[in-house]
């Protein structure tokens, strides 16, 4: 009895909250790394190096300093962040919407540098012959890059997932520790564990544990399942 | 009907030499092969005109449209040039069916008319009952037609073929003559097909384009080219026997004869209009033309020699003598002199085939 009103008692906002940041950062860092990927495997420009390096630099920086980043270029000062507040009527710093752009930041880079590899290990000349039966650039990107590399790009993406799942530093710096607002697993156990509340941190680490080994043997499943196709 | 003239150059690297690309030829409804050696440009020049490499200057034209042109920046996206091509491996996409890659070809057919249009191509390749299936539960002569189909099914002016029969046993390549063959009869378009096959060339071409370390060594048909090879590197390529350089020591018109010397002893030929006494030119004999018999006293147009080895081969055997001097002789006529001490090679006159070209082309080494 007592360990089920234990349970009633706990707050699983910030799981729920954790999740849908997760699914929404990878949708859109999908979209965005995806497109990365493409150019830096694909196109020959100037500084293109140096966008491969940039994209990799959120892996090796400090949580706090992207976070630095962040408030600097999307805070209520900052061009963008006046015109989201123009656009959406809110500003985006303190709200769960940072949280997902703090969690992109990191899903990003981890999509970039698997999906050029995934793209860049595409037999060049199935895409010779997609162009050479016509087919414009963009065809031959959603016909014949991906579906050839899909399974690195979907492994890409639930590592990309899992990593957004786990942010706290970039979080913490421009969403926030708003409690039922932008509170994120993460930022939750650590609250926890300041206020002495450790059967609450308990079970939300051995939720967020159990969920990312899942996610992890699923990702390692679909890259093997890649070898032996 | 194609016109190129492309010329690239690849500067050289520090582990690669550099390489010049200069070719200029015009090929016509047919099949015109592009031969040559490893490295002599022969894929790189389809892939220029298929736009897949842009050439450094030159001029490429496809039934009076430009395709590439260096003077007026004109270089076409290789979307655009309507040229089929097939590519050594075929390149069929694995992730589709052999119908699925024949429908994403299929874009230029009007959506509602492209399902029969690819049914209709499927028939023709014989690909019907395996149209469901993915490239590699396939059989390789059914790729390969898939592959020419799907080449095809655009309509394409031109078609490029990179290789088609390399590493494929001997059935599967009659196979791909035979729908080549078809191909060349129901499409009136020029068929460019790049081999370094002897057999392929005087199998299919029409016309045969000889290419030698980037450059056009020799254009026309396969036989004539065979006959009358424009040079000594053209002969060597052609896989001729038994080139010597010989001297002329005598020319009588009246008796349609000349005499020959080379190493040492003389031979009758017939009549070489258009040379001197005196003048040094290079010979080659078909081995399979020369004669041996038993003996060691030569009679006239006869050399004696030392045989080096005999090697069996799949019709004849190939007799090798000092002096790099080689006889084909038929296996049944081996086996009567096999026990031959002495050998006599005997000269027909008419086997010796004067090489024109050969006189300049050594002055210029």
């Amino acid at each position: 009895m007592q360990s089920a009103g234990l349970m009633q008692s706990i707050d699983w906002f910030p799981f729920w909250l954790s999740l849908r940041v997760a699914c929404i950062s990878t949708l859109a860092s999908l979209i965005i790394g995806l497109w990365l990927a493409y150019l830096l495997a694909n196109r020959t420009f100037r500084g293109k190096e140096l966008v491969d390096a940039a994209a990799a630099l959120p892996l090796v920086l400090p949580p706090t300093v992207l976070g630095y980043y962040l408030l600097v270029a999307v805070g209520r000062e900052s061009a963008f962040g006046r015109l989201y507040e123009w656009a959406f009527g809110q500003p985006l710093v303190f709200t769960w919407q940072a949280a997902v752009v703090a969690s992109m930041l990191h899903a990003i880079p981890l999509l970039v540098k698997s999906a050029r590899a995934a793209f860049e290990s595409v037999d060049r000349t199935f895409e010779m012959a997609a162009r050479n039966l016509g087919a414009s650039e963009w065809r031959v990107f959603w016909r014949i890059t991906l579906p050839l590399a899909r399974r690195s790009v979907f492994a890409a993406g639930v590592l990309a997932f899992a990593r957004s799942l786990g942010d706290f530093g970039a979080t913490i710096m421009i969403a926030g520790n708003i409690p039922g607002r932008t509170q994120t697993v993460a930022v939750a156990i650590y609250d926890a564990v300041e206020s002495g509340n450790g059967s609450l941190a308990r079970s939300l680490v051995l939720a967020i544990s159990a969920l990312s080994i899942a996610i992890l043997y699923l990702a390692n499943r679909i890259e093997r399942r890649k070898q032996a196709a | 009907m194609i016109e190129a003239r492309i010329r690239k150059r690849f500067p050289p690297g520090p582990e690669s030499a550099g390489f010049l690309l200069d070719v200029e030829f015009q090929a016509g409804p047919g099949v015109s092969v592009l031969f040559g050696p490893s490295g002599s440009g022969k894929t790189l020049t389809l892939s220029s005109i298929a736009g897949f490499v842009k050439p450094d200057a030159g001029r490429i034209q496809l039934d009076g449209q430009i395709l590439y042109d260096a003077d007026s920046r004109v270089c076409l996206r290789p979307q655009s040039r309507s040229c089929g091509y097939v590519f050594q491996n075929y390149a069929l996409f694995p992730h589709m069916s052999l119908r699925e890659n024949l429908t994403f070809a299929a874009v230029r057919h009007a959506r509602l008319e492209r399902y029969r249009a690819v049914s209709e191509m499927l028939d023709r390749f014989e690909l019907g009952p395996v149209s469901g299936r993915r490239p590699h539960e396939v059989s390789g002569g059914e790729q390969q037609r898939c592959s020419i189909a799907r080449a095809l099914i655009g309509n394409p002016r031109l078609l490029l073929l990179d290789e088609p029969a390399r590493g494929l046993d001997l059935p599967l390549r009659a196979g791909l003559y035979r729908v080549l063959r078809q191909v060349r009869a129901e499409y009136q378009i020029p068929i460019l097909l790049v081999t370094h096959d002897l057999d392929e060339c005087f199998e299919l071409g029409d016309r045969m384009l000889v290419l030698r370390e980037g450059c056009l060594v020799q254009t026309g048909t396969p036989s004539t080219i065979r006959e009358r090879p424009a040079s000594i590197e053209v002969a060597r390529l052609l896989g001729l026997t038994n080139l010597f350089r010989v001297e002329i020591v005598a020319l009588d018109p009246g008796r349609d004869q000349s005499r020959l010397r080379f190493e040492g002893f003389e031979l009758s030929a017939a009549y070489l209009p258009g040379h001197l006494i005196g003048d040094k030119v290079w010979v080659s004999i078909p081995a399979e033309e020369l004669r041996v018999t038993s003996g060691t006293r030569p009679g006239p147009n006869q050399a004696s020699a030392r045989l080096v080895r005999a090697c069996q081969r799949s019709q004849s055997v190939r007799l090798e003598f000092e002096g790099e001097l080689s006889v084909d002789v038929p296996r049944a006529e081996f086996e009567k002199q096999k026990h031959n001490k002495e050998w006599l090679i005997e000269f027909p006159a008419a086997a010796l085939r004067v090489i024109e070209g050969g006189v300049t082309n050594e002055n210029t080494r």
